[in-house]
């Protein structure tokens, strides 16, 4: 038996093939990469049980109107001053039971980071860019702080950290944002 | 004379394209690897906010997304310009949104559903009535995990 040489398979339509491909590939998927701000939500109560009490100085009221001024503890704030001043806020320990706070322990602003709210409250004509401007820069002011106090033990930001390390970190400054029912127009 | 036409008459050596559906291959595999597929037709405006604080969102099966904003030129002969939700591929009704968080929760298996996320894709264009609207019924449908869509960047608030 004479051995026979099979004919070469042509290859020029592969190009083509694979071209056809990836145009699919091209107009049926999306780059983006999804992020955003993660909260959470109450749990719904059809009841509205009124709130636990919180002492005044331990409250960060956050109001913002359908102009998108905001207001703070009752005072005008500008946008770009909210974050020290909620940084300020949480780290106040007025108390000094706070070993690792190192805010001024002014006697107006909050006991210590674990009794601290900041109660946020928009109206329904705020505008959602100003909204999500106002969370972002609250939830800037605790990754401060918890960047600082984890730089501190662990030499490390507290996004590099292991799990049980941040568990650790965010017990210190728990994120504590209320929301209010927006106001009604 | 015809020493000049000899050398014009030949064909020089053809570009070899042996190594062209490589290439393209590698193309297809990137954009594969790199991108996922489109969910859902927008029939709505949407353009996200810009914040600098945002989290990746993991594991994309435990997500669902809920757009809002407003229709976009073609459906606003029918739908109006005011701002609306967006469930999968039709508008919806605010009342609509308990039932598809249930619907979606019922889709996991059981031990995936604490993990389960919402996120809110609004356009920065509307107002927080109906982003507070949504919000509502979420919570009432008992989920409680949400996700505002952001940009990453400068807000522009603070420009």
């Amino acid at each position: 038996m004479a051995r026979r040489e099979s004919p070469e398979i042509n290859a020029g339509s592969m190009a083509d093939i694979a071209f056809l491909l990836l145009i699919f590939f091209l107009v049926t998927t999306t780059m983006d990469v999804d992020s955003g701000i993660a909260r959470k939500l109450p749990p719904y109560d059809e009841q509205q049980a009124p709130p636990p009490p919180v002492k005044k100085q331990n409250i960060l009221q956050v109001l913002v109107n359908a102009n998108d001024e905001i207001l703070v503890n009752e005072d005008y704030m500008e946008l770009r001053d909210l974050r020290q001043k909620a940084v300020d806020f949480i780290d106040n320990n007025y108390k000094g039971d706070c070993d690792y706070c190192q805010g001024a322990r002014d006697k107006s602003m909050s006991e210590n980071p674990e009794k601290h709210v900041i109660s946020l409250q928009n109206d329904r004509g705020t505008s959602y860019e100003m909204y999500i401007a106002v969370q972002n820069e609250l939830t800037a002011a605790y990754r401060e702080l918890r960047n600082r106090e984890s730089r501190l033990r662990f030499g490390r930001n507290y996004d590099l950290l292991s799990d049980d390390d941040a568990k650790e970190i965010s017990k210190l400054y728990p994120l504590n944002i209320s929301e209010a029912e927006p106001l009604k127009l | 004379m015809s020493k000049f036409k000899k050398n014009t008459g030949g064909k020089g050596p053809g570009i070899s394209t042996a190594s062209l559906p490589d290439i393209v291959f590698m193309l297809l595999f990137f954009f594969m690897v790199t991108t996922v597929m489109r969910e859902v037709e927008l029939k709505l405006e949407n353009k996200k906010p810009r914040a600098t604080e945002v989290k990746k969102l993991e594991k994309r099966s435990l997500v669902s997304y809920i757009y809002v904003g407003a229709p976009k030129q073609m459906y606003q002969a029918q739908f109006g310009r005011e701002p609306r939700v967006q469930l999968n591929d039709q508008f919806a009704r605010l009342d609509d949104i308990q039932q598809f968080a249930i619907a979606e929760k019922e889709e996991k298996s059981e031990s995936e559903r604490p993990l389960m996320q919402f996120s809110i894709k609004a356009d920065r264009g509307v107002k927080m009535g109906i982003v507070s609207d949504v919000k509502l019924e979420l919570r009432k449908a008992n989920a409680l995990k949400i996700n505002y869509s952001t940009e990453k960047g400068t807000p522009r608030p603070l420009e």
